[in-house]
């Protein structure tokens, strides 16, 4: 059974709908990009995925033993005060709340899921560091690594590039591609960078405030679609 | 120093008072992090508005003070909250309208009953001599409570306070915790405003957190060195106040300010 299964959804803001008639599923492993120009309902979509957004029409159901509470999340802007103390070690460590139940501390397991994580975004060396002092680059590994606290199962990144210098952007698309493949973690992820999502993903889904395209990698260089919005490029 | 703090224990009153005061102050710095840092500390203000409005008609209707006001002002905290989440209203300007509503609500049902007596002052600006035995107790019981709750609840109040989306993303309720945080509040401020005043005693949420953020780093330290500040500037102000004869609130707050200046001053030295 797929991971998650989205049919003839729709999402309005007050009553004016601004997304309508997806329908797509994901099975788990999957790398799924969404792209689509800017207010074309990306984000509006995955916060639809998390519960936190209910749809005006249509249903999103989680098979394959998926629960809400074992889904990570990178979200695209985040409004963390400017001046909030909070250590990276605190931070990650938070990403480890859902799997608590009702624990109410967390135990040596917690803590030791948040220092792998670190360690896998090379991250641990600034454990204690205060996260509003880190360069964008580093505050984006931290919240990465808290993602990857909360899930096994499917990380949820809503443009997780944004600000990072080329290094870093391939550096980070990387980690996510062997974080795909390592663990077997499903992502969906939103991008701009339409080269970089049909290298890594196994499927695109392409919204202009509707489904315009849904398929795998290799559907989409072949549309018509991937061609006028790719152009000529590398793809 | 210490001979001092001997003799102003050896007087029962003083010694409930500071016992009571030192718990009232640990709740109040805890709280107040968490408060200061979701942007919420116009809340801790409104409500000792609206203690002192329920403060007020409990002297009119001669009912125990703190059993009328313990509920009105936990009534008035859920209405804060969800006016102050609600994008629709101005959260701000809301809250003022019913922080200075209340206040004209209880300065009116004054001055109709008993007139503008000592109890009023009292209220406004807090006395160490209005806590009465029964207050106390279950002031401390209340306090504990408080505290217990708070130690409890410590890593979901965190994840809630950092990044409400994420945890509400990740399957947390962040209106839950929300709730828990300003009922919290909303205990906490009726039992300090005996001591401290309805006017004074937002500076005992707000101080001991600014205080720490000028030099702590991650959050815990903050919220320990929130209670730390609070407890150690509530017994010296008191100490003060003792000595000096002025008002307990009001010596809280300065040496509050006083120790604010101070960490500023590291922190901006250090920073350097
Ligand atoms: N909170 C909101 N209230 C009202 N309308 C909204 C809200 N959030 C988004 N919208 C509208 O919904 C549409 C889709 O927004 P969404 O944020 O999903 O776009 P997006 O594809 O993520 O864009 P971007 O590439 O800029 O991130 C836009 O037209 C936007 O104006
Ligand atoms: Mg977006």
């Amino acid at each position: 059974m797929a991971q998650i299964t989205c049919k003839n959804l729709s999402f309005a803001y007050d009553g004016q709908t601004v997304l309508s008639d997806i329908s797509f599923s994901i099975d788990a492993g999957a790398y799924l990009c969404i792209v689509g120009e800017n207010g074309s309902g990306k984000s509006t979509l995955m916060k639809g995925l998390l519960g936190l957004k209910s749809p005006a029409s249509g249903t999103i159901e989680l098979g394959d033993g998926l629960k809400h509470t074992e889904i990570g999340y990178l979200p695209q802007q985040t409004q963390i005060q400017r001046d909030f103390p909070a250590s990276v070690y605190e931070v990650v460590l938070s990403g480890r709340l859902n799997s608590m139940g009702g624990r109410l501390f967390y135990n040596t397991e917690d803590k030791k899921a948040a220092m792998e994580n670190m360690e896998r975004l090379g991250i641990e060396d600034i454990k204690d560091k205060c996260y509003m002092e880190l360069s964008g680059g580093q505050q984006q590994r931290v919240l990465l690594a808290r993602a990857m606290c909360a899930t096994k199962k499917l990380l949820l990144l809503d443009e997780p590039v944004t600000g990072l210098d080329p290094v870093a952007t391939n550096e980070m698309y990387n980690l996510i591609k062997l974080i795909n493949l390592c663990d077997n973690t499903s992502v969906i992820m939103i991008s701009h960078d339409i080269h970089e999502a049909v290298r890594y993903a196994t499927h695109i889904l392409h919204l202009g405030n509707r489904q315009l395209f849904f398929g795998t990698t290799a559907q989409y260089r072949e549309s018509d679609l991937a061609r006028r919005f790719v152009g000529g490029g590398r793809a | 120093m210490i001979e001092l703090l001997g003799e102003m224990l050896s007087y029962h009153f003083m010694s409930r008072a500071i016992i009571v005061g030192v718990l009232v102050s640990l709740c109040a710095a805890l709280l107040g992090v968490s408060l200061v840092l979701k942007r919420f500390s116009m809340i801790g203000d409104g409500l000792s508005h609206v203690g002192f409005g329920a403060l007020a008609i409990a002297a009119a209707v001669n009912v125990a003070p703190l059993a009328l006001a313990v509920p009105i002002v936990i009534a008035a905290a859920f209405l804060l909250l969800r006016i102050s989440q609600s994008s629709r209203i101005k959260g701000d300007a809301a809250i003022a309208l019913i922080s200075s509503s209340a206040l004209a609500i209880g300065v009116t049902v004054v001055s109709m009953t008993t007139g503008m007596n000592t109890d009023v002052s009292n209220y406004m600006f807090g006395s160490i001599l209005s806590l009465s035995e029964a207050d106390a107790v279950l002031s401390i019981a209340l306090s504990c409570i408080v505290l217990l709750l708070f130690v409890l609840l410590y890593p979901r109040i965190f994840a809630v306070t950092f990044d409400e989306t994420f945890a509400m993303a990740t399957g947390t309720s962040a209106q839950r915790y929300n709730t828990v945080i300003a009922v919290l509040t909303a205990v906490t401020v009726v039992l300090g405003m005996r001591m401290m005043g309805a006017l004074l005693i937002s500076s005992l949420i707000i101080f001991p957190a600014l205080t720490s953020m000028r030099l702590c780093r991650s959050f815990k330290a903050v919220v320990l060195c929130s209670a730390i500040v609070s407890v150690v500037c509530f017994v010296v102000g008191m100490t003060l106040s003792y000595v000096l004869e002025l008002p307990s609130g009001a010596s809280v707050v300065i040496v509050n300010i006083l120790v604010f200046l101070v960490f500023s001053l590291i922190g901006a030295i250090k920073n350097h």
